[in-house]
């Protein structure tokens, strides 16, 4: 055991703690809006609308997160349009390409949480709410999204562990998040077990944190209080 | 369509022997996994509380570390653990192992760590009863487990395993990494020689589809046989 290793690798670890946790929040933050998005689309009468939904989450939840990064940041740029356009400026960032990729990926497992979500509500609960005069968009904005928010968190707390988890494939893409500098270190070091104690560690704190934070959350928010 | 011919002009066939190492890779992981979840799911529910530490040590390190992170430790790590275990009796020549054990025990691994929470769960949800009305019929041990309690635990098991197998399955992508040709491996080798990284990556990505697809009509009708008694 390397312990001075340990030690002197820590803070360049904590310092890449910072870069992983920008792209988390910055895609769950993404990925929620389009999560609910696609959720409401799934829940729509219209059976195009409705398959659009369902095809975009089973894709993004089918192939691995590495072939959509892989797509959107070694692909995209092939495409000849693109580059003259502005959007160019923000796909030829990779920090930016793992954004859309994490948050496309985690807005189709957050569409299907919610989905179901948005089903379990009593149809009761809506009747109460129609009956008292209450208008449907209120009921949606006022009711049933807060119930489905609460009856989602257990599964999304554990989405937010799968990210957090999946941002580490953004060293594949040159980024110098958490797994990029620990792979760096053990690459010029070779002392793979050292630097995985501390990365690892530093991991399983923030997933300790996140689960208590849900923790938190569900104890709040629940029905008997 | 040039680019997916089979033979020495296209990319076909080499992306036709890669899914089928993403194919064998997957299955060995899965298998892998299954032996790690004999072994832990009992500690888990053991009444012993070291051996409960052990377990949730297991599962939770596993499952809150990503993978990546996990297959980093292997591929540079692997072989110099086994080389230590070989010194310790007498053979210090250079060892290298193979990149589909390497990459087959890490995601093996992390899959087992799935699978031991499935076990556990559904061992926890069989009815209390059977396991005493198996006990005072005088069964032994053995075919208590093997005769009762798992064929009920598979019923239980088998929808939460089909997960299992999509998240080994997915995994298996990051074992390219390591430079076993695997189906990422593979289109990552074509896109670089034909400059095409949005056809291959994209056709990776249908062929993923595609084993996931199969393989949840195959688990379908397991839980169909599973259940027939329901």
């Amino acid at each position: 055991m390397d312990f001075d290793l340990m030690i002197t690798s820590f803070p360049k670890l904590l310092g890449a703690t910072v870069v992983t946790l920008k792209l988390l929040s910055a895609s769950l933050f993404f990925g929620l809006f389009l999560g609910l998005f696609f959720a409401i689309l799934r829940l729509n009468k219209n059976i195009f609308i409705n398959k659009f939904a369902y095809g975009y989450s089973y894709i993004f939840r089918g192939t691995p997160l590495l072939v959509q990064i892989f797509i959107i940041y070694f692909g995209l740029g092939q495409i000849e349009y693109l580059r003259t356009t502005f959007l160019w400026v923000i796909l030829k960032e990779p920090y930016w390409c793992a954004i859309i990729a994490f948050t496309l990926n985690t807005g189709a497992y957050t569409s299907e949480i919610l989905r179901s979500a948005f089903q379990t509500i009593k149809p009761g609960i809506i009747e109460a709410g129609k009956s008292l005069g209450i208008s449907n968009k209120i009921i949606f904005y006022k009711i049933q999204i807060p119930i489905a928010i609460r009856q989602s968190l257990p599964a999304y707390g554990n989405e937010i562990i799968l990210m957090m988890k999946g941002t580490s494939l953004a060293s594949t893409v040159t980024l110098m998040d958490l797994t990029g500098v620990a792979k760096y270190i053990i690459s010029t070091t070779f002392k793979p077990i050292e630097v995985f104690i501390v990365a690892g560690g530093i991991y399983l704190f923030m997933t300790f944190i996140i689960h208590n934070v849900i923790k938190y959350l569900e104890k709040k928010y629940s029905f008997q209080q | 369509m040039e680019l997916l011919a089979f033979g020495k002009t296209g990319w076909g066939d080499e992306l036709f022997y890669a899914t089928l190492m993403t194919v064998a890779v997957s299955v060995t992981a899965m298998l892998v996994g299954f032996l790690f979840a004999l072994i832990f799911t009992p500690l888990k529910l053991s009444k012993y509380k070291t051996l409960n530490l052990v377990g949730n040590f297991y599962t939770t390190v596993i499952r809150g570390v990503p993978e990546l992170l996990v297959i980093y430790l292997f591929f540079f790590g692997g072989s110099g653990a086994i080389m230590y275990v070989a010194s310790i009796f007498g053979y210090y020549e250079y060892i290298e192992i193979n990149a589909f054990i390497t990459g087959s025990m890490a995601i093996g691994i992390i899959s087992g760590a799935y699978s031991t929470e499935v076990f556990r769960g559904a061992i926890q949800s069989i009815d209390k009863g059977q396991f005493e009305a198996a006990k005072v019929l005088g069964i032994n041990k053995f075919g208590q487990f093997y005769k009762i309690i798992l064929p009920q635990m598979l019923r239980l098991a088998i929808p939460n395993l089909s997960n299992v197998w999509q998240i080994t399955l997915k995994d298996t992508s990051l074992i390219s990494v390591t430079g076993l040709v695997e189906i990422m491996r593979q289109s990552y080798i074509a896109a670089g020689s034909t400059r095409d990284p949005l056809f291959f990556y994209s056709f990776a990505a249908v062929l993923y589809l595609l084993l996931t697809y199969v393989s949840m009509k195959l688990i379908n009708k397991l839980e169909v046989k599973y259940s027939r008694g329901y």
